[in-house]
């Protein structure tokens, strides 16, 4: 059991990142704080790509003397980094078009708080 | 090498940049530089549609020439194809309807509006065609960034359901990308064929099983599949009429599309359907959905607001034929999206036309004055509304009666209940509406109404009509020829071993 959590520890941190932007995004009554839990729920996926294609006794995937191209294990694998620079890139718009949103909603209601906010809309 | 793959997405994307170019020429420019590339696009995708039909090899473009599994790739199969077409086609309805309503409705916003229902579409098309999991990603994110962006253009309030869906769309999309990651784990590819080939010989693996999970709880939560349903009638109620009207009719096929392609291509039918009981799940989701968005559709006061909950329904029934797993489930799924975009357009398109003539849509102030003032505008209304019930000769009767067969077939007669029970509510909340368009008059007092001066023909200008007409008139015809619709292009994009009596 032991072995199980110290084997795997990075991803149960990975989880708790996840299970944190989770709660924020469900729970939090403040439109800022669910898209800050949002943010840590998709970088928390990112850090899940870039663990998993870390191995120990690896190295980068450039050609360096000393080190066989013949054996492909001794590299490590790419393609989820570059993925995950496509993610990030990808993450990046969605919080921007979230704050523009944000931005639009105070400037009609005056408040990011939701109660408060759904009371004003009731209004209108 | 072909090229038509890469061309309808393309042209849909350059437009998206041409658009803004156009600021310092005519004010119509915009529309038109949007209109043409959708009609570049539909057309690319109606005649790759004819191109492949009888029975042709998918069309298959290689990006950059690497071949895949290395590269990425772009598949343009039937399925695809019709996809495709019915996407583009929506488009070029929806912008026909909108081409007097846009500038009114988003003023001096028409050209990033242009440009984001190009990028819209151009996501959308990039979706049904790319052969990579996370090029999907890539493209569901692009279009989701135009759906939350078109659906936050409209009402004060449109912004905040917009912002929920923003939250509620990155949760699916990271869920369908952390699935993307557990079968990347396994498998070592992001290819669809590839993995395809990979998967049966790994066996039913946790970590597979876990990833086709996650894909399918993302893709449910875009689709608004039931119990995650949530974002959607606020988002669709508050947005504009023609940002509705395009992300109402297609945003939430091309959803079903991925799942149809996940379930049935990617991962083996048989697999779905009897290693886990997720098909089971699917069926009986669908058939709480049905009753659920046909139940509260009928407690709505306002037009716009029922059709969202109604779009909750039929997404049940294109869930429920999906997770039949079968043949004449298939037909259902793909018959239903079909026909529901039709229906969904041209009822969103009618609100558009509703907002812009009386400048409300509340079902309570709706009287029969309207039959005079828009005869042609409520007979479409009408011919739609039987379509939504599914009396037969219109095409909505049809998918119904093949979703029927289907589950009688496996003998889940509490699906066959829902669709029943379904179809009567639907009856409630339309006949709502058409008795007070035919039949009701405006006032009680019968004196002072004979008082009033007649009510003169006020019909909705040629742009907004012609487009509402016609879909209604397409519904007849389809579902006059569902019979050669599902002989000639539905059964040709079944999964390969699968086959139907009668067809």
């Amino acid at each position: 059991m032991i072995d199980f959590l110290h084997d795997y520890y990075a991803y149960w941190a990975i989880m708790l990142l996840l299970v944190i932007g989770l709660y924020g995004m469900l729970m939090k009554r403040n439109l800022m704080k669910m898209l800050i839990g949002m943010i840590i729920f998709q970088n928390s996926i990112i850090l899940l790509f870039v663990t998993a294609a870390f191995k120990w006794e690896a190295t980068v995937p450039v050609l360096k003397e000393g080190v066989s191209a013949e054996d492909v294990t001794n590299y490590l694998n790419p393609l989820p980094h570059t993925l995950m620079l496509t993610a990030i890139v990808v993450g990046v718009a969605i919080a921007g078009v979230g704050f523009a949103m944000l931005i639009s909603i105070y400037r009609t209601f005056g408040t990011l708080e939701e109660p408060e906010l759904l009371e004003r809309m009731k209004e209108r | 090498m072909n090229h038509l793959p890469a061309l309808i997405p393309m042209a849909l994307f350059i437009g998206a940049l041409l658009v803004p170019l156009c600021r310092g020429g005519a004010q119509r420019w915009p529309y038109w530089v949007a209109l043409a590339s959708i009609g570049i696009a539909f057309a690319g995708s109606l005649s790759a549609l004819f191109q492949l039909l009888p029975d042709a090899e998918p069309i298959r473009y290689f990006f950059g020439g690497w071949l895949p599994p290395v590269g990425i790739e772009l598949i343009l199969d039937p399925l695809a194809a019709f996809f495709c077409t019915l996407v583009t086609g929506v488009g070029l309805f929806a912008l026909w309807h909108g081409s007097s309503l846009v500038e009114p409705e988003t003023p001096g916003k028409s050209i990033p509006f242009y440009s984001a229902v190009l990028l819209l579409l151009g996501g959308f098309c990039g979706m049904l065609l790319t052969g990579d999991l996370f090029n999907l990603y890539v493209f569901l994110e692009i279009s989701s960034l135009a759906t939350y962006a078109l659906l936050s253009i409209g009402d004060k309030r449109a912004p905040v359901a917009g912002f929920r869906y923003l939250i509620l769309g990155t949760v699916g999309a990271s869920f369908y990308l952390l699935g993307v990651g557990f079968i990347f784990m396994m498998t070592g590819s992001l290819n669809m064929g590839d993995i395809a080939a990979i998967l049966p010989e790994l066996g039913h693996s946790p970590v597979t099983l876990a990833g086709l999970i996650l894909i399918v709880l993302g893709i449910g939560l875009k689709m608004a599949l039931f119990p995650m349903h949530g974002w959607l009638p606020d988002a669709y109620t508050y947005a504009s009429s023609t940002s509705t009207a395009l992300v109402g009719a297609v945003g939430t096929k091309v959803a079903a599309y991925v799942l149809i392609r996940m379930l049935y291509f990617v991962e083996e039918p048989i697999f779905v359907s009897e290693a886990i009981p997720l098909s089971t799940i699917l069926v009986y989701l669908g058939a709480a959905g049905v009753v659920w968005g046909a139940a509260l559709a009928m407690a709505q006061t306002n037009f716009k607001r029922m059709l969202a909950f109604s779009s909750i329904g039929h997404i049940g029934y294109i869930a429920m034929g999906i997770g039949l797993a079968s043949p004449l489930g298939f037909i259902a799924a793909v018959l239903h999206c079909l026909n529901h975009a039709i229906m969904k357009l041209c009822l969103f398109l009618m609100c558009g036309t509703l907002a812009a003539k009386l400048g409300h849509h509340t079902i309570g102030k709706l009287d029969n004055s309207l039959a005079v003032k828009m005869p042609w505008t409520m007979m479409a209304l009408a011919i739609t509304a039987l379509s939504m019930i599914g009396l037969p000769p219109t095409a909505g009767f049809f998918s119904k009666w093949y979703l029927v067969l289907g589950s009688l077939e496996q003998g889940r007669w509490l699906a066959v209940a829902a669709i029943v029970m379904s179809s009567l509510f639907a009856v409630v909340y339309f006949f709502r509406i058409l008795e007070r368009v035919y039949l009701r008059a405006p006032g009680v007092d019968e004196e002072a109404e004979a008082a009033k001066p007649p009510v003169g023909r006020d019909e909705a200008r040629p742009s907004m009509l012609a487009p509402i007409l016609i879909l209604s008139f397409t519904l007849l015809v389809i579902g006059l020829g569902n019979f050669l619709i599902v002989r000639h292009v539905i059964v040709p994009m079944m999964p390969a071993g699968w086959s139907v009596e009668g067809f």
